[in-house]
């Protein structure tokens, strides 16, 4: 088995202060987290900074995860379910750098993961905390742009709209076609965009031990599902919600009930799976 | 066995070797130096301390010279660098009429108080290549007339507001201007957050948003009631001292835009504002915006919201180029899980299609 | 003694110093179909979406009787609660049915959302009430997942009327819903409407210019000038003996048949 921990120099920039972030604004941020746990599902609009980091790469993600990380934290960062992705590479060595915090790839040693579309397959638990990077925080917004009408939707739990969409898809497709990115609602009262995750993973949200925080930079919110909270996906009676199965199993680890991700490996086309979470397949090996 | 693609400490390490390599180009050719930049390349830095909302010019220097001639990335640098910086305050409004303009041109009048002062400008200029540049370059300095700062300069505009022609300025309506940069915009915005907004703005983004109101797309009429470039002192109120303060003078152009309004019932036909400002010289810039401000107060005068120019939602939320360079340029991250969930579901509906064409085949068959 | 459905108190509505519609009065009686009838700028619209809680008057009150909430005033109603009332209790029939249809999703989409939106989470069932009333506003069942981009202007329009009234709607307002339409086309949307009206026990409040379809479709008329209301009574007694001279105007302006 790899060695978990990754080396990299702890030598702090003195020009930055700990963890990037001026302590003021990780006040700010820190305000709008604990707005956002007690309104679990709400979009809280918050200062977001302008971050190293281009946006719409996990600026909403560092930000949270600025405002939140101290030295005792194990930091783990993963993209697409994998620790050695160059965004999760790059993020994890901004952190090592500004906040010169141990990380891991363990799951299970992580006080804090950041991630991008996906959600580890090894259970978490109490304590930890998952930060997700969100492109678009507005669950509502392919089907009406208009933020001052949507906050309004949201307000009336006028949530017809999207529902419409889902029965749209089923019309043209016989079934809910939706993939990733699939609408959640959450504690009864707010839908929320769970961030580009597969539907795959939307089971794992519901009443997590953990600590679920949403960060979106470039539109500049941030939301939140506090531990044990009902997540729910949306459905229909008669269609109801499901994930997706694949009839392979992991090539490395022979796993059948993780995310596959399916590679082609020669110029005919011939193709393998693996598993998206790379932490979850080495330990099975 | 397969053995998945590691992203790699190593390979992103080079990654960056190589970008850094690339900037320096060629050993043999002198390197650039941040007076060159600033002095030779002086719009460039203009732009990139307008719309990356930081006046200092070696650091935009800095921030073109890392960039190697990429704006916008350097806009990128310069805010990345601006939002770690400590606030002190808001500085008193700038008084334009203070300027020791360079330039100052009006289209609405042939001559105003203060005169028109063309100065520095390519408006002139036949655009032929010229090749004694690539040459040497080396010039005569241009004779200038010492510049006029112990007279104020009046505005056009206020000449034509004492007379009730103009509108006075749209009045600010939560009193304290908020920081775009501190506190999320929120919709619908005020006028100086909207300001705010497009003083930041990408400057592409915003001349194609002002040209396509003059093409129809919610005409405002405009006449350029001013435009005036030069340097004006910034004042700033020290809390321990109480009062105001001169703490150096900065470069600025700005637009004073002035528009057709029909008017109403209640209000007869009056000619209303639209403002632009940007730091250095920027004409383009400010005139673009000075455009958009104007459309976006269709509202506000009753005129119905018809072209995306006047669409607030629209504009304050593209506008932002760091922001779109950053999104659009986040499609180049894995995609991978979500796109092998696409798949799935593709490959489960073509599967249903073929086998509902099957059964078809039989059917008919059958029959 | 039943109580009225809507009451209009003294509906005032200005636009800067222009005067839309004054003093407007009147009372809705359930399953009655009140026509406003005038020319256009006579503030007959203006008046609707006041009366709909779509615009807030200047002046005045309007009424509103609920199933099961007594009396509430349109306008100082919370947002949410006048929202659910436009989406249950009443409908809204636009002349231009792009502005009351969603026009990228399709016919059954349309008709479903308004049952979606208070909770129906069957498809089978949503999509089998949305075929029924397909039928019922005489659409081919066959169009059920085509969007309305791809019907006629007759159809949107009863498409518009099905996705009203699928919520099973006491009080529907209706702006021109035949303008615009072909005459034959129109003739077999105001036959529709009328059957619907009836079989449905539906109160309507109906802005029209065409005293043809106010003949055909309204028991009361209330004739607007101006934005104040110069006449009003049983349809058949306005039209056939119009007392103030606007309305004879409006009567003699009819080409005969």
């Amino acid at each position: 088995m790899p060695d978990a921990t990754i080396q990299d120099t702890p030598s702090q920039d003195a020009a930055y202060n700990y963890g990037y972030l001026d302590e003021q604004t990780k006040r700010m941020i820190r305000r709008a987290i604990l707005k956002a746990v007690a309104v679990p599902g709400y979009q809280v609009p918050f200062g977001g900074r302008e971050m190293p980091l281009p946006y719409g790469w996990g600026t909403g993600g560092i930000q949270v995860t600025a405002a939140i990380i101290g030295r005792e934290d194990t930091l783990k960062v993963i993209d697409q379910g994998a620790d050695d992705t160059t965004n999760a590479v790059s993020i994890r060595r901004f952190f090592a750098r500004v906040a010169q915090v141990a990380t891991t790839t363990h799951t299970k040693e992580a006080t804090i993961i950041q991630t991008r579309h996906r959600v580890p397959e090894t259970p978490l638990t109490d304590g930890q905390i998952l930060v997700f990077q969100v492109p678009i925080p507005e669950p509502l917004r392919m089907l009406e742009p208009r933020e001052t009408e949507t906050r309004t939707l949201h307000a009336l739990s006028e949530y017809g709209v999207m529902q419409v969409s889902l029965y749209e898809s089923i019309a043209r497709h016989g079934r809910i076609a939706k993939t990733y990115n699939y609408p959640v609602m959450v504690n009864g009262r707010y839908i929320m965009s769970p961030s580009p995750i597969p539907k795959f993973d939307n089971p794992k949200l519901d009443r997590s031990p953990a600590l679920q925080l949403y960060g979106a930079g470039r539109e500049k919110r941030i939301y939140a599902v506090p531990p044990h909270t009902p997540v729910n996906s949306l459905d229909f009676d008669d269609h109801p919600f499901e994930v997706e199965t694949w009839t392979e199993s992991c090539e490395l680890c022979g796993s059948t009930e993780s995310f596959l991700d399916e590679m082609i490996v020669d110029d005919t086309g011939k193709r393998l799976f693996v598993c998206s979470d790379t932490d979850y397949c080495e330990s099975r090996r | 066995m397969y053995v998945a693609v590691k992203g790699g400490e190593t390979a992103i390490a080079h990654s960056l070797d190589l970008v850094a390599d690339k900037r320096r180009g060629d050993r043999d050719v002198a390197e650039l130096s941040l007076d060159q930049i600033d002095q030779q390349l002086g719009l460039a830095v203009d732009r990139v301390m307008t719309e990356g909302s930081c006046y200092d010019r070696s650091l935009a220097a800095l921030a073109i010279k890392q960039a190697r001639g990429d704006l916008i990335e350097a806009i990128f640098l310069l805010r990345a660098y601006r939002t770690t910086l400590p606030r002190f305050g808001a500085s008193e409004p700038l008084d334009t009429t203070r300027m020791v303009a360079e330039r100052r041109i009006s289209s609405t009048f042939k001559d105003v108080p203060g005169g028109q002062v063309l100065g520095p400008t390519y408006d002139y200029t036949h655009r032929l290549l010229d090749f004694s540049l690539a040459a040497s370059g080396e010039r005569p300095e241009a004779p200038t007339a010492p510049a006029d700062a112990t007279h104020a300069l009046p505005r056009v505009g206020d000449i034509l507001q004492r007379d009730g022609l103009l509108e006075p300025p749209p009045s600010n309506d939560d009193g304290e201007a908020r920081d775009l940069t501190r506190d999320p915009l929120v919709l619908p915005a005020s006028r100086p957050l909207r300001l705010q907004n497009l003083a930041r703005g990408d400057e592409g983004f915003l001349l194609a948003l002002g040209y396509s109101t003059q093409r129809g797309y919610g005409n405002n009429h405009p006449f350029v009631g001013e435009i005036r470039y030069g340097h004006v002192p910034v004042s700033f109120v020290p809390e321990e001292l109480g009062f105001a303060i001169e703490i150096g003078e900065i470069e600025v152009t700005e637009c004073d835009m002035v528009n057709q309004f029909a008017g109403s019932h209640d209000v007869p036909p009056q000619f209303t504002r639209g403002y632009g400002l940007a730091f250095g010289h920027a004409e383009r810039k400010a005139m673009a915006m000075a455009l958009v401000d104007r459309a976006l107060r269709a509202d506000e005068l009753g005129e119905a919201v018809t072209s995306p120019a006047q669409d607030e939602e629209f504009v304050l939320a593209h506008s932002d180029n760091v922001e779109g360079s950053g999104f659009v340029q986040h499609l180049k991250l894995p995609h991978y899980v979500d796109f092998q969930s696409e798949l799935v579901v593709v490959r489960m509906l073509r599967a249903e299609v073929e086998k509902r064409r099957e059964q078809a085949a039989l059917a008919q068959a059958a029959e | 003694m039943s109580t009225p459905l809507l009451s209009a108190r003294d509906v005032s509505k200005r636009f800067g110093g222009r005067v839309a519609c004054r003093d407007v009065s009147f009372d809705l009686w359930p399953g009655e179909v009140l026509g406003i009838v005038g020319e256009s700028g006579s503030g007959k619209t203006t008046l609707l979406n006041c009366l709909a809680g779509r615009l807030l008057p200047d002046g005045g009150s309007v009424t509103y009787e609920t199933r099961s909430a007594g009396s509430v005033d349109v306008h100082r109603l919370s947002e949410a609660r006048r929202r659910l009332l436009a989406r249950t209790e009443w409908g809204f029939v636009n002349q231009d049915a792009r502005e009351g249809l969603r026009m990228g999703v399709s016919a059954g989409a349309n008709i479903g959302e308004r049952l979606m939106a208070v909770g129906a989470r069957h498809y089978g069932e949503i999509r089998g009430q949305a075929a029924d009333w397909m039928g019922r506003v005489e659409i081919d069942v066959e169009r059920l997942d085509d969007r309305p981009t791809t019907y006629s202007g007759g159809m949107r329009q009863r498409l518009q009327i099905a996705r009203n009234l699928v919520s099973n709607p006491r009080l529907v307002f209706m702006d021109e819903p035949t303008g615009g339409l072909d005459v034959s086309v129109q003739a077999r949307i105001l036959d529709l409407l009328r059957g619907l009206v009836e079989g449905l026990h539906l109160s309507v409040v109906l802005v029209t210019h065409d005293l043809g379809v106010a003949r055909l479709l309204t028991h009361r008329l209330m004739v607007m000038q101006g934005g104040t209301v110069v006449e009003q009574g049983l349809t058949d007694q306005v039209l056939d003996d119009p007392q103030h001279p606007y309305t004879q105007m409006l009567v003699a302006s009819i080409l005969p048949v």
